[in-house]
Parts: C-alpha cells; structure tokens; sequence
C-alpha cells in the first residue's frame, strides 16, 4: 500500500494544545493543571538535553539491555509461506515487555523533579512491574493501582510488585479493570499532586503525556528502523503491532511514519468477536469522546457512559486509545484491525511452538493478524511485527482456557 | 437566561451567603429527585447543584462515586437528568440549578445540543470538572448563546496567572475547590481558603462559593465568613443514600437530607449575622 502524505507533519503533532489534529488535549480537574504544566516546561526543556539523553540512552543500554534484537523467525514465515517476518524482540528487556522503556523515562522526569513517590496504573501488570522495578532503583515509594479483576488475572505480576517493594492497590470500582485503576491514579494524584509524579504506562492520558511516553518509547521503531535496513538492505514494506492503548504500536511506528511506503497495521482486541459487542476494538468499532483527559475514540453507548472492554488480554482491556492513533485512523495512515480471543490463543500456541518464542496474550493478537497478511504477501517482501512483550505472565490464563490443572501434571 | 446573576445580587444586598446542595440525578431512584430538590428549597438552599451521572467520575470520592453508580444503575443519564430539571421548574421557576459532571456525556450530545436542551430545561449554569478554560471554549460560545453561565473551578493548585485567565472568562460565580483530593475528602484549612479568596477576589467581582470539604453545619459556618456560597456534596449524598438503603423509604430520605440543609442554613446564618 502506498500513501501519501506529507511526512513533515508527523512531526508537527502535537501541537502546542497538546492536540493531533483534534484528539489529545488537557481534559483534567483544575487541580492537576498546574502539575501538568511543570511537566511539560520541564520535559521540553529536557528532552533536547544531551546530558538528560545521554542518562536515557545509558540506561536503556546497562539496565534495559538494548538495543533489542530483530529476529527473523524464519521457521514461521515458511510455515505461513509469504512475506519475510521479523520479530522485535522487546520481551528480551529487563521486566519482559517494551513498557520498561517508558518507566525508564519517567522515572528520570521524577529525579529531577525531586518527587518521593510515584503512582501507576496498570492492566496486565507489566507497566505495575515496570514502574515498581524503575521506583526501587531510584528508592522512590510506589503505589500500583490495578483493577480487582486483572489482580486475580495476574497474580504472578502482583507478587513481582510487592517483591519489589511497590504497594498494590486493589480497585473494586466500576467494570474493575485498567480504566477503573486510571481513575482511581487520577483520584490519588488530585489528593497528593505535591509530591507524587503519576507514571502513566501508555500514550493516553492528559497532554503531554501521549507525546513524552511516544518519545520514550520510539527508541523501538528507530532500532528497527537501521536493524532493517542492515539486515535486509530495505525498510520493511509492513509493520504490525498490537494496541490496546498503543505504546508500543507507536514506538514501533513513529519513526517511520514519515515513510509512505512502509504499510502499518495497529491490531486491537476483537474478544467474543466486533460484532459480538464484547471486545476491545476501539478505533474499529468506537466513537470519538473525552477520558482520562484526552479526546479520543472510545467504547461509549449513546448517553456518553464508557462501556467495559472485553478481552482475553489485561493489557488490552481498556475502552479507549492514545489519541494519536485517533488522529493516525482519521488521517488514514495507520490500518487499524482486530484480532479475536481464539486468533489470538492460537496464534500464541504456534508461535511458541514453531519458534520456542512465548508471546504475552496482548503481543498474540498482533502475531494472529500478521499471520493473515505475511500469507497475502510475497517472499522479497517483509515485515516488522512488535513482540511486546513475554508471556510467562500468561501462563495461568492460558492453562485455565485450556482446562489443564497444574497440579495434575 | 441564568438565574444566578439576580439571586446572588438579592442574597449580597441582603448580606445573606447561598447554601448549594448537590446531588446525582437519579440517586438512588428517579422518583426522589424532583421532590428532594423541592425540599431541600423549603429547607433553604438558594441554589442546587444536579450531578449528571457518568460511568467515571475521576473527581469523586467514594461517596459520590456510589451515588453516580446508583443513578447509571436506575438507568439515569444526561438526557433524563434534564428531563428532570424541566419537572422541577414546572413548579418552581426560581431557584437557579447548575449541572454538575464531566465532558463525554456532552462531547456525545454536541454542545450545541446540550445548550439548546438546557435552555429548554431551565438550566443556569454548568459546572465540567474536566473541562478547564483550556478546553472550555467551543462549549461555552454555545452556552453563552442562551445566556447559561459557565461555572469556573479554582483550586488550591491555580496559580494567580490562571486566576487572572479564568476570572476573565468566567460568569455566573467561581466554585473553589477547597482541598487537593476527590470530593468528601480529608478536613478543610479555612485560613488556606481564606487567604486564596482574597487572591480571587482581587481579580473579580463574581460571588465565589466553596465546595469540597463541607460536612456540617460547623463547617459551612467556618468557610460561611469568608464565602459568597457553600456547597455541600458528599455529606448530603451519603446521608440520603445511608437512610434509604435502610428504609427504602423516599419520604423519609428526602426528610432527613432536608434537615442537613435546614441546619447548614442555620450555621451559615449564625456565623454571619452580626
């Protein structure tokens, strides 16, 4: 597929609103608006900073271990029998996921805050484990807030958080999943603005949360960017990563959305299936609207209440966006698709045993529709798929769905 | 055209402070609301805050979460809420109301429309915690089509430069919030509120009423000596909500949420009678 579209304005958003096109914005109580304001004088002063960057870069090279390789899972292409595929392999970062990149950043932005604490959310608990891992380092006090629903889904993660010293939260509001926990981080930063910095794991959220996360997170697509073209001698011709808020579908893709030619296809969480109304396929089946303060698409029925998400992965199980993907669909850049629980359980199943790489649930929802396009394409082509993040976390979820009792093995 | 301007003149000349209550919409059954706010008029409140149920009050505590859930569950929403409001002013066409909630459910309707129906409805003026004046404007050039007030919210957090930038757009009056928290939270520094009133005050005219914080009548006495208005939420909500889980009674719900109000009147009259 080729496009066009002039690629200078990718770097033009957001603008100095906070805003992609009309998505993003600063749709927050009053009370936070001073905090994000010293957020944003503080990361436009650093983020051109070589001193602040050379601590980023150092950092993701000694304690992350990147760059991360781009691994070409050739076994599996053969199988599939069409494009070349390439894995980006996130999950061989410390903590397992691409989220470590973003907490990394933040927790820096914290240090030369001076703030004591810092608050997350989480779904799956890769971002709780992420930023509890980032909070011992600095010994800053950490606070998780994680929906009732995704504790008892994630055990294995809620016990690496306290391990690392972070205090979980329960949240029993609501559907008691990622939305849930983000109010309830909401609630705490209103009530201790001062000394606390909310470490938001994806590209959602106020301004300029969407922009910093990206930023942080783009070091995936600038990677696979040179990886490609030393390995290949070429850009790749599709990238495919999965979205639930979209981090890492935004770090892979931004460095190259300037390229026409490379096709990008943003996979969300089809549940019991789009048209069964249980899913979490936002920018496929959604509406524009206002949460977490930004405009975005979102899963709303026709008053305005947020319906509850549906998905076999945590991490995907959130009703809305980042809004730059709102922007990425409305302008036609970004393809954005879906994936069911059944694709995406199978595909992680033939993934772990046709190339001994275990996925986590969200990065199965990517592998299952890239499966469908590597067949639709040719063998000089290739693609770029975002492998998340690992799925040792999944392990129990996946057994329970297949009726195997561990204790019986 | 809003009611606010001509009451707060009358209770100013009078040396009178407003008593605002708040409650959801729908909380904890249709049925109660129109008659409750009847009430609590009776029990002298001079304005009354609706709250427009939303699926994620992020400014909430836990107490006026409970009572947004309540609402969604008896099936109350933007459209009913107003439906409501018409009821009310179909008896009462005085006493100014003020809807209070969050952007999505008016993002859905469009501003236009939801000016338009809270003109038709009888509403005054609008309180959206998460619209700050940032994100204010396209709804409140239609608000101001139909002369209905866009209420302003100032916290500890604002600082003066923003005093200055929201004081210039706002009308009607300006509601400081009186702690960084949800709302029911912690306990109120009334020398704190005092002294960021006297910043307010110092770039504007418009009565400015506190919320957040006021539990009783001792309390609203306090924040009464330095304020043009008290708002009293969570208290109300919890009390009504307490009693009517027991009895399931809406009389008596609506009697007891009265006398809270009555005796609020009472405080803030006491403190600033001299």
């Amino acid at each position: 597929m080729t496009i066009d579209i002039n690629p200078e304005l990718y770097a033009q958003v957001p603008d100095a609103h906070g805003r992609f096109g009309v998505y993003g914005g600063k749709f927050v109580a009053e009370t936070l608006m001073a905090a994000l304001s010293e957020l944003e004088d503080l990361y436009n002063e650093l983020k051109d900073d070589p001193a602040f960057l050379r601590e980023f870069d150092l950092d993701l090279a000694h304690y992350v271990g990147r760059p991360s390789p781009l691994y070409e899972a050739a076994r599996w292409s053969d199988m599939i029998g069409g494009a070349r595929i390439f894995l980006k392999r996130e999950d061989l970062n410390h903590t397992g996921a691409h989220k470590i990149n973003n907490t990394i950043g933040q927790g820096l932005l914290a240090k030369y805050m001076g703030k004591k604490r810092v608050i997350a959310e989480t779904g799956a608990g890769q971002h709780g484990v992420a930023s509890a891992t980032v909070a011992a380092r600095l010994g800053l006090e950490c606070h998780v807030f994680m929906g009732e629903e995704d504790v008892r889904r994630q055990a294995l993660n809620v016990y690496r958080m306290k391990l690392l010293g972070a205090e979980v939260i329960p949240v029993s509001s609501g559907s008691k999943t990622l939305k849930d926990a983000m109010n309830e981080a909401l609630r705490d930063w209103v009530t201790n603005v001062d000394d606390t910095f909310y470490i938001i794991g994806t590209v959602a959220g106020p301004h300029p949360y969407p922009m910093l996360v990206r930023d942080f997170q783009s070091v995936i697509g600038r990677e696979a960017r040179s990886q490609s073209l030393a390995m290949t001698g070429k850009l790749p011709d599709a990238l495919v990563a999965c979205v639930g808020g979209g981090s890492n579908a935004i770090g892979l893709f931004h460095p190259f959305l300037g390229d026409n030619d490379v096709a990008m296809y943003g996979v969300e969480a089809g549940g019991k299936g789009v048209e069964t109304g249980e899913h979490a396929a936002v920018l496929s089946a959604g509406t524009p609207g206002v949460l977490h303060g930004n405009r975005t698409y979102l899963m709303q029925d026709d008053n305005g209440q947020i319906i509850e998400a549906h998905s076999i992965s945590a991490g995907l199980d959130y009703p809305g966006v980042g809004p730059e993907h709102s922007w990425l669909k409305d302008i036609g850049r970004v393809n954005y698709v879906s994936a069911t629980d059944t694709e995406a359980l199978a595909a992680f199943h033939r993934v772990t045993r046709v190339e001994g790489i275990m996925p986590a649930l969200e990065t199965a929802h990517a592998l299952a529709y890239a499966e469908k396009l590597a067949a639709e394409m040719t063998p000089d082509q290739h693609m770029i798929i975002n492998l998340s993040g690992r799925g040792d976390k999944d392990i129990l979820t996946v057994a329970e769905i297949d009726g195997i009792d561990l204790g019986a093995l | 055209m809003s009611r606010l301007g001509p009451v707060f003149q009358r209770l100013r000349d009078e040396s009178r402070r407003a008593v605002i209550p708040y409650l959801v919409a729908g909380d904890p059954n249709e049925g109660l609301t129109v008659p409750l706010m009847h009430s609590l008029v009776e029990a002298g409140a001079d304005v009354i805050e609706v709250g427009v149920p939303f699926s994620d009050p992020m400014s909430e505590g836990p107490t006026i979460q409970k009572g947004h859930e309540r609402a969604l569950a008896g099936g109350t929403s933007l459209n009913s809420t107003l439906a409501l409001i018409a009821e009310f002013r179909q008896t009462d066409t005085e006493t100014p109301l003020i809807l209070m909630g969050y952007a999505n459910p008016l993002e859905r309707k469009g501003y236009a429309a939801v000016a338009d129906a809270c003109a038709e409805a009888g509403v005054d003026g609008l309180i959206t915690v998460d619209l700050p004046p940032e994100e204010v404007a396209v709804m409140n050039a239609e608000l101001q089509r139909h002369s209905i007030d866009n209420i302003f919210l100032i916290s500890p957090t604002t600082t003066e430069d923003r005093v200055i930038t929201i004081t210039e757009q706002a009308s009607g009056f300006i509601y400081y919030v009186a702690l960084k928290g949800v709302t029911g939270a912690g306990h109120l520094d009334t020398e704190a509120v005092e002294a960021h009133l006297a910043i307010i005050r110092q770039y504007t005219d418009l009565p400015v009423a506190v919320g957040f914080g006021i539990k009783d009548a001792q309390t609203a006495a306090r924040v009464a000596v330095c304020a043009d208005a008290v708002v009293v939420g969570s208290a109300l909500v919890d009390e009504i909500a307490a009693d009517f889980s027991e009895h399931q009674n809406d009389a008596r719900a609506i009697a007891i949420g009265a006398s809270l109000i009555s005796s609020i009147r009472q405080g803030v009259n006491l403190a600033t009678s001299n």
